[in-house]
């Protein structure tokens, strides 16, 4: 036995004293030229993680029941931001964003303070709570095509869509998360979940660009109420979804900004939005 | 919590019964007549009343239903009989042959048509928007995917299949009074109770059969019965109603 090979074999060794059940030690994760290992995720998670998403994963960590919307439940590996369309896992990196990025308007801050070398380990353990990351096939991420460029006529078009999809019907007329079915929403496990208010600031649940925009109504959030639509809206259309979705922000977007000045001698052209609407 | 609880004893419920039904159909040569297992299902107990359904939020359903629509979790008729339940060998039938005709679920002045829908694994499924309005159609799936689409008014129906057998809840977010279920199941042999709470469950060679009764509030029976060449066993299901 050579002395390094005889240092792995203790160290395996050691592995399977400290740490969990084989499954959890094998399983890696891939963000960019990143490998996240599940035996070093193990510690990081019982360290920060553990407290609201518990030591089974399962989302019942000691800080649960004060926390609303309800931490994840990573054991049922339904999972809300990602690349890949509705019912699919997420790829690595989307879990890794996610991780990176926060949620906004929960309970989920931002973990920029780990390395990315250590959310890249947390994502692969992450990933032993539930068998489907083993048996499930790979999905391929949805693709965006090239961003047009922004005018008013792609704006009224998104506006359209709007009023045609019923975003309205949770998101409400002005996109105030006050729509008529606004209050009755429950998520997958039946919790009170309310629908993304866009006055509330420059974050959206899953990015803040106009690509992740694109990307949560075209894979929608799964095990929440907000579905997909991809199976409903051209990419062509999408871009106007989103350019429409920027004009109902506070912020000096370009979108918005053009929206003001067409709005400026053209707002009594425009039909309601609601169930006073009617089709458009 | 209780709806989990269920899935996973329906889950049981098809695993644990697959070599009886492997067994009884390795039938000898010449082929015997096919038996039939049929019979009703009733509560005892105080079942939960059916309540009316408020769609005010939605005005085109309102004026879809002249009369309001009753809740379906529980549905019960005079001499206790109960609809929705579904009756099934669960052992997977090797011979069948794999269910090709497509199932069709609609969805028709808020609510879903029929409540609750069996098919077979890998069978296709075709959900339908007959409503002027949009839906979002959300299978609560825990064991197969779980997915989450909106279908607007007009649009194409949507195409699934579901690979593993489940009890699968199905909801709308936007209307949440809307709920149903799909019932995905290995064998071709299954029944669902109607009005009567009648079920018939034909073409099974003879053999030990070990059927299984599901409804989705009071839970899953079980009872193992024989059938001869020909013959027709009659076998009745009471479930125990809870009021809430």
């Amino acid at each position: 036995m050579r002395p390094h090979s005889r240092l792995l074999a203790l160290l395996s060794g050691l592995g399977l004293l400290l740490g969990g059940p084989a499954v959890a030690r094998a399983q890696e994760s891939h963000v960019g030229a990143i490998t996240g290992h599940a035996v070093r995720g193990q510690q990081l998670y019982r360290r920060y993680c553990v407290g609201c998403h518990g030591k089974a994963g399962d989302g019942l960590g000691e800080n649960a029941m004060w926390i609303d919307p309800k931490p994840r439940d990573f054991t049922a590996a339904v999972f809300k931001c990602r690349s890949t369309p509705t019912g699919a896992l997420p790829t690595d990196e989307d879990l890794f964003n996610s991780v990176t990025r926060g949620f906004v308007t929960t309970n989920m801050p931002p973990w920029r303070p780990l390395t990315p070398q250590n959310r890249a380990d947390v994502v692969a353990y992450i990933k032993t709570f539930s068998a489907r990351w083993k048996t499930a096939r790979p999905v391929t991420p949805i693709t965006i095509p090239p961003e047009p460029a922004v005018n008013i006529a792609s704006i009224l078009h998104g506006r359209e869509l709007f009023q045609r999809l019923e975003c309205w019907k949770c998101h409400g007329p002005a996109g105030h998360g006050d729509g008529p079915s606004a209050h009755e929403l429950t998520d997958s496990k039946e919790n009170p979940i309310r629908p993304y208010n866009f006055e509330t600031g420059s974050r959206f649940m899953c990015g803040t660009t106009n690509q992740d925009l694109y990307r949560i109504f075209m894979t929608g959030l799964d095990g929440s109420p907000m579905p997909s639509f991809a199976d409903q809206v051209r990419p062509a259309e999408a871009w106007d979804l989103v350019h429409f979705l920027r004009t109902l922000q506070t912020l000096d977007t370009p979108e918005a900004a053009l929206w003001k000045q067409w709005l400026a001698t053209h707002a009594g052209e425009l039909k309601p939005i609601g169930p006073e609407g009617g089709q458009q | 919590m209780k709806r989990s609880r269920t899935l996973w004893w329906g889950g049981v419920a098809v695993i644990a019964t697959l070599p009886l039904g492997s067994a009884a159909l390795s039938a000898p040569v010449p082929p015997p007549a096919a038996g039939t297992i049929s019979g009703k299902a009733t509560y005892t107990g105080t079942p939960p009343k059916m309540k009316p359904i408020d769609m005010a939020k939605e005005p085109n359903c309102v004026t879809q239903h002249p009369t309001p629509v009753m809740t379906e979790n529980v549905v019960t008729e005079p001499g206790n009989t109960l609809r929705w339940v579904v009756v099934y060998i669960a052992a997977a039938d090797t011979a069948a042959p794999a269910a090709t005709e497509t199932v069709r679920y609609d969805q028709k002045g808020c609510q879903y048509l029929p409540h609750v829908a069996v098919m077979r694994v890998n069978q296709p499924l075709d959900i339908y928007n007959d409503d002027p309005h949009s839906h979002n159609i959300h299978p609560l799936a825990r064991v197969n995917p779980e997915w989450n689409k909106s279908q607007p008014k007009g649009a194409p129906p949507i195409h699934a299949t579901w690979e593993q057998p489940e009890f699968i809840p199905v909801k709308c977010n936007i209307h949440p009074w809307m709920h149903g279920y799909f019932v995905v199941l290995r064998t071709p042999h299954y029944s669902v109770t109607g009005e009567d709470g009648s079920f018939s469950l034909a073409g099974l060679p003879p053999g030990t059969y070990t059927v299984t009764a599901w409804h989705e509030q009071f839970g899953t029976q079980r009872q193992d019965v024989t059938v001869g060449s020909g013959e027709t066993k009659t076998v009745s299901f009471v479930f125990t109603a809870r009021p809430y």
